[in-house]
């Protein structure tokens, strides 16, 4: 019993650590494909020096942080089969159709129109070379589409039955790929991915423009280009912002009517309540639903759950009496872990409305016309003034707080994004697949614990390594700022751009 | 023919096409050490394969996912019974990855350094693993009767196994340097026809031993008519690159790696991993496989997506045709 446990909980740490990793990268790589794309898109139709060194700028940036993203995606096609062997086995028929779609139609997309994007500058057409990057955010939005639709299957189990083997069989493709789950998810991790792209956007900008004010940066497109950019990062984050409360508020309609535990675990709510409140803070021991302190919306997790703020919720006890009489002693007890989902479900919240409240403020604060006074404008290619009224700007202390806060901004979604998937993966526990199999059953069998040991503490080691190489990487490359190089004059064909076969490649490892 | 036999033909396609692309440029990561002289000749050496090895290493991923997909329990038997030498291949992969994005991030020649060794060694222990992974598929391991690995990590380092390993590690060097020959100008094109030879005729003796041992120990006639063909086109490899004429050297390469995967497939079916212990207890592609819906769905996606995917990639690979030289390596 006592080794049992262990192998689940090192097989369960290895794929938090390793996940949760891996999408530090995963939203940064989707919304910043598409933004580069759209910058690039600006330059090949306006001509304008500063969107070409802009989608240099992010697309250099792109590309280191796509790079962690690919290598450290390649664990996770595999781990299932290395440590969830059992699972692999239970569910293959069903969860493996989504992933291998991934890999033929998203995987491959990625991959070699990056290839192409990268080494195509002045070699392919410039609208071609354009196309490459929409096909590489295309390709990004896809694989999220058929890993989140897999997801889905494990929280919300569709379109199967159990056959003769004891195993899960797939009786209907399209019940799992489009369940409302699936549908409802994929909206807001793809409203979450763009308001930390966009947070991210404005962080980086902010940090260049306020470096260029102090180094008395003199190129317009280089200023021009980090303009438009904080810009497009502030637009970006509060449109995205929104759309990430509104796809939350469908998915946690979608949660509790499908896992009734969940949103009782995300409230600590321990007994049924009509109306059921909703803690902004609390202080004591969750864990027991005795809290010191607290801070209570009357009625909002009824909200949260039905749209309506009298209903009622049901708590974390009677649920449980009724998963216990239902599904009997699959499980010692059918609880996730409260201070976990509890806090998790906060700091989700709160570190994702904060970039989305920092991001209207900035949109406020360097609004380019509006409610401003001529003198006080700023043109598109200079350092843009915070002004708070027509004629009053942030006064020192509040500017330069302003421009420190923009820059702390670019790490409150990723925060909020990890907490985010721990939420939802702790709250389903103890089910690997909801109703149908235990965590506790899906671990591979025959694999010892010196194994799993030996792998935990080779990717820890490895991813933070990994980390450090990369983050040196990204302030590097965010210090160096927008490129000198000019655009390219000339618009190659087909076969390749014209001249001298000695000349040297534009792009080269 | 039934859906779960197209599929095992389906995976063996998947795997050949990883091997036949990434061999190559895991065969360009070990020259690195053992064809350039200098920082400019690596460069142009890592540049062959640069806008070409990502697409290249989602095969790999395809085929993994394929598996789970069309054959769950072989999926999870083999990768959680080799777990070991996959966790290997993973982390390779991984700093593989890295060392080809990052290693022109920075100016500072000792990281470039690092990541230089860093490609060379990524690139040698995944050739080498993944042979001895599949020697051991072929060869049959110790599976239980619940379907699980039952063996430790020892018993997949058996000399067979070993000399599987050397066999991949060989034929893809080999199948790099005649890559390395066709896409590049000067004087590393001429070292790469010389060092061709040698990689060739070792690769020619190690595969002939290894193949003509899987032949005998678990081969029928459609695995020994694959064994010629390896065997004819790695000759005729040989013959065409002596002679010059390196395009047609590739392909012979190429075929090479197609009918020797063909053949460890050929002399695997009908079982996908066969028991060492009980030969009831061996995985098969009827026993293992998902159920008739579910290969057909995936027989609909693989049937529209792969040629769509061929054409891509083609394309990719026709826009990269120049051959490249140090002259045309930029300074930075």
């Amino acid at each position: 019993m006592e080794l049992a446990l262990a192998h689940e909980t090192m097989a369960r740490w290895q794929f938090g650590i390793t996940t949760v990793y891996h999408f530090l990268f995963v939203p940064l790589t989707i919304s910043l494909a598409a933004l580069t794309a759209c910058l690039q898109t600006a330059w090949v139709r306006t001509d304008k020096a500063k969107y070409f060194k802009a989608t240099k700028f992010w697309g250099k940036l792109l590309l280191i942080n796509l790079a962690l993203g690919v290598a450290t995606g390649i664990v996770q096609e595999f781990q299932f089969g290395m440590n969830w062997s059992a699972y692999s086995r239970f569910v293959g028929d069903v969860f493996g159709a989504p992933l291998a779609m991934e890999a033929l139609l998203a995987f491959f997309f990625e991959s070699t129109f990056i290839g192409l994007w990268i080494f195509g500058w002045e070699r392919l057409p410039k609208k071609i070379h354009l196309g490459c990057i929409w096909m590489v955010a295309i390709g990004t939005v896809l694989s999220a589409y058929f890993i989140l639709a897999a997801n889905s299957w494990m929280q919300h189990p569709v379109g199967y039955t159990v056959g003769a083997n004891g195993r899960a069989q797939l009786t209907d493709i399209g019940k799992v790929l489009f369940q409302e789950t699936t549908l409802v998810v994929v909206f807001h991790t793809l409203m979450a991915s763009f308001l930390t792209g966009g947070a991210f956007m404005v962080g980086i900008a902010a940090y260049q423009l306020r470096r260029q004010h102090r180094l008395k940066e003199t190129d317009p497109a280089k200023i021009g280009a980090m303009r438009a950019s904080l810009r497009l990062g502030l637009v970006i984050a509060v449109i995205f912002g929104i759309g990430t409360a509104v796809s939350g508020d469908s998915l946690g309609k979608v949660m509790f009517r499908q896992q009734p535990m969940k949103m009782a675990a995300a409230e600590a709510l321990w007994d049924t309540q009509k109306p059921a409140p909703f803690s902004i803070f609390a202080y004591g021991n969750v864990s027991e639903g005795r809290n010191t302190v607290e801070l209570t919306i009357p009625g909002l997790l009824s909200f949260l759950a039905t749209s309506n703020f009298h209903d009622p919720v049901p708590g974390i006890n009677d649920v449980q009496a009724q998963e216990r009489a239902k599904y009997g002693d699959k499980a010692p007890s059918y609880e996730p872990n409260i201070p976990t989902t509890f806090w998790g479900f906060r700091w989700m919240i709160g570190f994702g409305m904060t970039s989305f409240a920092i991001a209207a403020a900035g949109l406020w604060l360097t609004r380019k016309r509006f409610w401003l006074a001529p003198e006080h404008r700023r043109g598109e290619t200079e350092i843009p003034l915070l002004m708070l009224t027509r004629t009053k700007e942030l006064n020192p202390f509040l500017n330069k707080w302003a421009w420190r806060v923009a820059i702390l901004t670019m790490g409150f979604p990723l925060i909020a994004n990890s907490w985010g998937w721990i939420f939802t993966e702790m709250g389903r526990q103890p089910w690997a697949v909801y109703g149908l199999m235990t965590t506790a059953d899906a671990v591979s069998p025959t694999v010892s614990l010196g194994e799993q040991i030996t792998s935990l503490t080779i990717f820890t080691l490895l991813y933070a390594v990994l980390a450090v190489i990369e983050i040196r990487l990204m302030v590097t490359y965010a210090k160096a700022g927008p490129t000198d190089e000019e655009p390219p004059s000339q618009d190659p064909t087909l076969r390749g751009p014209s001249g001298d076969a000695d000349q040297p490649l534009a792009f080269a490892y | 023919m039934q859906l779960h036999d197209v599929w095992f033909v389906l995976i063996a396609v998947l795997w050949i096409g990883y091997f036949f692309l990434e061999g190559f440029d895991f065969g360009v990561g070990v020259l690195t050490k053992l064809l350039a002289r200098d920082e400019p000749e690596r460069r142009v050496l890592i540049n062959t394969i640069g806008p070409v090895w990502d697409g290249n290493e989602v095969w790999l991923l395809t085929a993994g996912g394929a598996t789970f997909a069309a054959f769950p329990a072989w999926y999870a038997t083999l990768f959680s019974g080799f777990y070991l030498p996959l966790l290997a291949i993973l982390v390779c992969l991984i700093v593989r990855v890295l060392s080809f994005e990052y290693r022109a991030k920075r100016s500072d020649p000792r990281w470039k350094r690092n990541w230089e060794h860093a490609i060379f060694w990524t690139s040698l222990l995944p050739a080498f693993l993944w042979g001895v992974a599949f020697a051991n598929i072929v060869h049959g391991v110790k599976i239980n009767e619940a379907g699980d690995y039952a063996g430790n990590v020892l018993d997949l380092l058996n000399p067979y196994a070993l000399l599987g390993g050397l066999v991949t590690l060989s034929l893809f060097t080999f199948h790099g340097t005649v890559f390395v020959a066709l896409k590049t100008l000067g004087d590393i094109r001429s070292r790469a026809r010389v060092l061709a030879r040698t990689t060739g005729l070792i690769t020619a003796a190690l595969a002939a031993a290894f193949l003509i041992w899987t032949q005998a120990s678990s081969g029928d006639g459609w695995s020994l008519a694959a064994l010629i063909v390896a065997v004819l086109a790695l000759l005729a490899a040989l013959g065409l690159n002596e002679s010059g004429r390196e395009g047609w050297a590739f392909i012979c390469s190429g075929v090479t790696i197609v009918a020797a995967v063909a053949m460890l497939f050929l002399a695997l079916f009908p079982d996908v991993m066969p028991s060492s212990l009980d030969p009831a207890w061996s995985l098969t592609a009827a026993n293992a496989s998902s159920s008739p819906y579910t290969l057909k769905v995936m027989t609909w996606v693989a049937g529209i997506m792969t040629p769509l995917v061929l054409v891509y990639q083609g394309w990719t690979y026709w826009v990269f045709s120049k051959r490249i030289g140090v002259q045309n390596i930029p300074a930075h």
